[in-house]
């Protein structure tokens, strides 16, 4: 996985409240066996007609949408289930950045699993945003390192996020390996707990 | 300052904690299923690691497993999958359920069942009706894949301890209301995101009350409220479900286990960061008619309107759903007509669940437009419910009796509802294109899915019990 510390790109609005993850991912997508190449699927039912052909209604296919790498999002974004093929997606389809008033739990964790940023903004602020992005080419500036994200309009907002995934996102780093350097302490934690039982 | 029973068990299993960094905890059982495992084991492979603890580690196959022929599966991608599964079992030395074993099933059917489930523990799965196993008074929530790989290699996770909710219940259930009507009623008057950032503890009279299975409804359904897990504390209910089943502790160790489940309980001075208090007597019998599981009402009434929505995304949002729905607005709930009903799904597929709808079906006939099907949520399940000549009461009903998996309630398979027709569902999910492209899904307890199969719409099973009593 590659970290990041800024990112300047386009965003895409999606005006919508609770977009689940059944959405995001249909589940006749979730039969494979790899991370990879969920990007064509993403938000399928929404994106397709019946057909198969594009729909020129939905937000993603909107020309001023084509290369988006940031995606405003409204309140819940991604309830439902614990499918991590909903991050693959997005992240495959191309996002690096997703902002939003609110997550789901699940959702949440899952991106930063995998190199997404998730970043929750008071909701005044997010419609400020998707305002500006609705319609018309936006672009955006994300700094990881310092929790801002600014436009060309002067606007400018911070953002918290959690030490330790801020880290693991900047650098990239395998959570596993880190856990591992912790072998000692789980034995310790296992010996004790079924010495107690 | 007390402590409550969520508090008690997150100190319990803390491996580490540093500031300024999630805590690491230790998982007492993982479950695993074909759908949200094969990446993660590929992940291990990838980097050489072992499974940290096989024997702490359960699978079985559920999500797209065929329901009628089990022994003819069509879709060579869902084959694929179940057979990664099996691979990876062997390979890593993981208890496998398989598709021959009798002891398959929905995984949060069958984790209770097997007595896998038990108070005091951090339970994951890949999936998110986790929740399910806090019915007994443990942790329990879904994880994703990267989740499940960093479990399976290290036994722990990286976790910020949610925030606690209490959640009380009191008062007398009416006729015809059950535990799936009561958690559909919380969801509808709280809202999809009520629980976002929380563990909920159900508690009251009404909860003590309960069985396990009413319970496993309840917490199943947490995830629908946005709550990170649900739970209930253990009580003689919940020793008395556990006691002799296979992987309970047993004998003298069953008896010190009880003393130390017993100390779980939360303290009567427990401090939590939000309460909700709710009234039995208030609930009905609850009919989803949207396409998240808060657009819910009860059968005798009305689909909202679009002005008494609060904000402009409220209404939007109601409009979307009623045009998928091809509802309208104000619609009378009774006057739904249902094509297909589903009994079954990790919410309501248990042999209460099964004994509860044949009583309204016993001697009458699924209605003419009504296509039937009841999935049991185990082999186990099934096995008892044909013991108790339950699968005749449903076929001479006209109901389809099929084999176990999760079937309808994610149409993984090839049991989906045609576009644009309704379902009547016991399951726990309506979002748009969960049961099938198009699909018009109706959240109901396992009582109004029978009625519904009956009548062909929407009917109260209160009215209806109370009428059959009189006679
Ligand atoms: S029955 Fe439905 S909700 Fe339950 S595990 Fe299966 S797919 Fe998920």
């Amino acid at each position: 996985m590659s970290g990041f510390k800024t990112l300047q790109g386009k965003a895409a609005a999606m005006d919508r409240a609770n977009v689940d993850t059944d959405q995001i991912i249909p589940k006749q997508f979730l039969k494979r066996i790899e991370k990879t190449g969920f990007g064509q699927y993403l938000f399928y039912d929404w994106r397709f007609t019946k057909e198969g052909l594009p729909n020129q209604e939905f937000e993603l296919n909107k020309a001023e949408n084509q290369g988006a790498s940031i995606l405003i999002a409204n309140e819940n974004f991604g309830c439902g289930s614990s499918r991590e093929h909903a991050p693959w997606a997005l992240g495959d389809y191309g996002f690096k950045v997703i902002i939003a008033p609110s997550f789901a739990d699940i959702f949440h964790q899952n991106c930063l699993k995998n190199g997404l940023l998730p970043i929750t903004l008071p909701a005044e602020t997010v419609d400020y945003l998707l305002q500006r992005a609705k319609n018309q080419p936006y672009d955006l500036k994300v700094d990881l390192q310092n929790g801002i994200i600014e436009d060309e309009y002067n606007f400018s907002a911070s953002f918290t996020i959690n030490e330790y995934w801020k880290k693991m996102l900047i650098n990239g780093w395998d959570e596993i390996e880190i856990t591992l350097q912790l072998e000692t302490s789980i034995s310790n934690f296992e010996e004790k707990r079924f010495a107690v039982q | 300052m007390g402590k409550s029973i969520i508090d008690k068990i997150w100190e319990k299993h803390v491996v580490h904690r540093e500031e300024g960094k999630p805590d690491l905890m230790y998982i007492d059982l993982h479950l695993v299923h074909e759908v949200t495992s094969p990446q993660a084991f590929s992940g291990l492979r990838m980097k050489n690691r072992k499974v940290r603890r096989p024997d702490k580690t359960f699978a079985t196959v559920d999500h797209n497993i065929p329901t009628d022929n089990r022994k003819v599966i069509n879709d060579p991608v869902a084959l694929n999958q179940m057979t990664t599964l099996e691979k990876n079992c062997l390979e890593f030395g993981i208890p496998l359920a398989g598709l021959d074993s009798p002891e398959q099933g929905i995984v949060h059917v069958i984790g209770p069942e097997l007595g896998l489930t038990q108070p005091g523990m951090t339970i994951v799965c890949g999936d998110s009706h986790t929740s399910t196993h806090g019915a007994f008074g443990s942790i329990a929530f879904g994880i994703g894949t990267s989740e499940v790989e960093h479990v399976l290699a290290t036994q722990t996770l990286w976790q910020s301890k949610p925030k606690t909710l209490k959640l009380e219940i009191n008062g007398e259930l009416k006729k015809g209301v059950t535990a799936k009507d009561v958690i559909l009623y919380i969801i509808a008057k709280n809202g999809i995101g009520f629980g976002t950032g929380h563990i909920i503890e159900y508690c009251g009279e009404t909860i003590a009350k309960m069985s396990m299975e009413e319970r496993m409804t309840i917490c199943n359904m947490s995830i629908e409220g946005g709550a990170k897990a649900g739970l209930v504390s253990p009580d003689e209910t919940t020793f008395a479900y556990l006691q002799g089943r296979k992987y309970a502790p047993d004998g003298a160790e069953f008896a010190h286990a009880v003393k130390n489940w017993k100390e779980l309980v939360s303290d009567s001075d427990a401090q939590y960061d939000k309460t909700i208090q709710i009234d039995a007597a208030d609930i009905a019998p609850m009919v989803s008619w949207g396409t998240n599981p808060s657009m819910t009402s009860k059968v005798n009434e009305q689909i909202p309107k679009l002005d008494e929505c609060k904000n402009e995304l409220e209404q939007k949002s109601l409009s979307r759903a009623l045009e998928y729905m091809g509802l309208q607005e104000g619609q009378k709930i009774e006057d739904i007509q249902i094509q297909h009903v589903f009994i079954g799904s990790c919410t309501n597929s248990r042999l209460e669940d099964l004994k509860q709808a044949a009583e309204i079906i016993r001697g009458k006939k699924v209605h003419p437009h009504v296509r039937a099907l009841v999935v049991p949520g185990s082999q186990q399940v099934k096995k008892q419910a044909e013991a108790d000549g339950l699968d005749l009461i449903f076929k001479q009903a006209g109901f389809e009796w099929r084999e176990s998996g999760c079937s309808m309630c994610l149409s993984m398979n090839n049991d989906i509802v045609p576009n644009g027709e309704h379902c009547a569902s016991t399951s726990n999910r309506n979002f748009e294109g969960r049961q099938g492209s198009g699909a018009r899904t109706h959240l109901v307890s396992p009582l109004m899915a029978a009625a519904a199969a009956i009548y062909g719409h929407f009917v109260d099973v209160g009215a209806l019990l109370s009428a059959e009593t009189v006679h």
